[in-house]
């Protein structure tokens, strides 16, 4: 029982990472951002061959980042310069890196061995709490740079960004850059720690990240707690509820339902909890 | 100094909707000018705002600053020498963001936005006390997000970091229409304050027909596109509202006279 709990918060955490990186697009770019889908699989992908191929699991996981990256600076190109629509932009790059990451695994599955992932150094928890303390406080801590808070501005008032006298175009793709780049992260971790790189690994990611992102919204919205601790925190009941219901007996395969699920009941209790104040009369000041 | 020059602009060319809003229009800002510009709906005044800032791009024509021709440059390029203030108050500051932010990354214009910290505490002195000019009581809640505030204080905040780094020509767009009177009345103050100070040349599109007589130092009318009254000095001091309508109307009868007399 206690290792089910454990292992649930770790893939909770894990999770918390994508989490993350939807965070930075949904959240802060407002660009609702679908090439995470193919991110966090072709961050598997090229972790897991890296490290069949005898590279060190850190760099591995390094060179996924950059590969999660591209991936963003792809959706950015065709959204900014081609004017795509966000949403449309994500979906093709997310179906060309199907191809990609078949590309890069050379199968559809790949099996890790145990001993050479980044958990072997230290042991699994306390590797994933570092990584994961390590990537919220480097967000949190460049969301108060001055390049942080004009990322802010671009997916809070795009105008601003140009009265600034900065080129917006670039500030969207940067964002969308380091956001695919922290899901590839995160995809790499999750292939380390599973054993094994999966083609079907990545569907439903934006759902999972969004649900952490509003889970953690609804019920830990207090004000001396981080919105990127909360989105964490959601990351990790995400996967609780998660594993409930699987213990309560539904199959594995009604998995993704129950996610979309998820997200639409943490949607309608979010926008509930909205309504519920305006009618204690409280002001909505954001007119 | 701001010259426009030979600008022509038709909207949806080529199609039944076509529309010809300026045809060799030209108009020379000087370095002391604080332009009132006011005329009737769709007689090309936002437009005009729109064309000088690059939102818009022109069919034909020159837009110079200083003799420096920024006709090809994109919107962000113009925004480093110019700065805007719009009707919307939410356009001009990043609601997410507190005061004291919004105020720093306005600070930092034209300058690397780099991965040194938004906010300085050295500077936090500095800009209470720019925030205190605007006598509103802002400068006790810097910490304050922009999305708790009122329209009025947001443009108040907006006007003012637009013009924290000095702009070569300031742009203000009904900056006060989406305000009630009381709050109009002191943006208009304050605008006018700033804009003497630091001496920049400003244009300033505006509905209310007072504001324009009382402000600035030179007043244009538009209609349809052209500049169909420009007065500025004593002329202008002794303007009031009634002789300003009186004016519009001898035009307006003019210009319809003639057209009369071409068409028979």
């Amino acid at each position: 029982m206690l290792e089910l709990i454990v292992n649930v918060i770790e893939q909770g955490l894990i999770y918390g990472i994508i989490a993350l990186g939807v965070y930075i697009t949904y959240k802060i770019l407002d660009f609702p951002d679908m090439t995470v889908d193919g991110t966090i699989i072709l961050g598997a992908a090229i972790s897991s061959i890296l490290i069949v191929n005898g590279v060190n699991p850190f760099i591995a996981i390094i060179l996924a980042f950059l590969g999660g990256a591209l991936a963003g600076l792809a959706t950015g190109i065709l959204h900014v310069y081609l004017k795509i629509s966000s949403l449309l932009s994500g979906i093709l790059v997310m179906t060309g890196l199907y191809s990609i990451n078949l590309r890069v695994m050379k199968t559809s599955n790949i099996s890790i061995p145990n001993k050479v992932t980044v958990f072997s150094l230290l042991g699994t928890l306390i590797v994933i709490v570092l990584f994961i303390f390590f990537i919220k406080l480097l967000i949190d801590l460049f969301l108060k740079t001055k390049l942080g808070m004009l990322l802010i501005i671009t997916g809070d008032n795009e105008n601003l960004v140009t009265s600034l006298g900065q080129n917006i175009g670039t500030m969207k793709i940067m964002g969308l850059m380091l956001a695919n780049g922290i899901v590839a992260i995160g995809g790499a971790l999750l292939t380390q720690y599973m054993g094994f790189a999966d083609m079907s690994l990545g569907t439903g990611t934006l759902v999972i990240g969004l649900a952490s992102i509003i889970i953690g919204q609804t019920i830990f919205k207090l004000p001396f707690i981080k919105e990127t601790t909360m989105v964490v925190f959601g990351a990790i009941l995400y996967n609780v509820l998660q594993s409930i219901t699987l213990n309560l007996g539904f199959p594995a395969s009604d998995f993704k339902l129950i996610s979309a699920l998820t997200v639409i009941t943490a949607f309608i209790i979010s926008s509930n909890k909205k309504v519920l104040k305006l009618k204690r009369g409280e002001k909505n000041v954001r007119n | 100094m701001l010259e426009i020059k030979g600008l022509t602009k038709t909207f949806n060319t080529a199609s039944i909707n076509e529309k010809r809003v300026f045809e060799n229009f030209s108009l020379t800002v000087s370095q002391d000018d604080f332009i009132t510009i006011i005329g009737s709906n769709g007689a090309g005044k936002s437009t005009l705002l729109n064309i000088v800032a690059g939102s818009i791009p022109v069919d034909e024509g020159t837009i110079k600053i200083h003799d420096k021709d920024i006709t090809k440059l994109p919107e962000y390029k113009r925004s480093k020498k110019m700065s805007r203030v719009y009707q919307n108050p939410a356009l001009g500051t990043s609601p997410s963001l507190n005061i004291i932010e919004n105020i720093s990354m306005f600070n930092n214009k034209n300058k690397n936005f780099g991965l040194s910290f938004g906010v300085s505490k050295k500077n936090i002195a500095k800009f209470k006390e720019i925030v205190s000019v605007l006598g509103l009581g802002l400068e006790n809640h810097l910490e304050t997000k922009i999305s708790m505030l009122s329209g009025g204080q947001r443009q108040a905040l907006s006007l003012l970091m637009a013009t924290l780094t000095k702009p070569e020509v300031l742009l203000l767009d009904e900056h006060t229409a989406a305000l009630d009177p009381n709050t109009s009345k002191k943006i208009m103050e304050i605008t006018e304050k700033i804009v003497k100070e630091e001496k920049i040349p400003t244009l300033m599109v505006t509905h209310n027909m007072n504001d324009a007589i009382n402000y600035g130092n030179r007043l244009i009318m538009m209609d349809n596109g052209k500049i169909i009254l420009d007065i500025s000095g004593n002329e202008k001091k002794q303007l009031t509202a009634d002789k300003l309508m009186q004016l519009f109307k001898d035009v307006k009868t003019n210009s319809v006279l003639s057209d009369r007399f071409i068409l028979s």
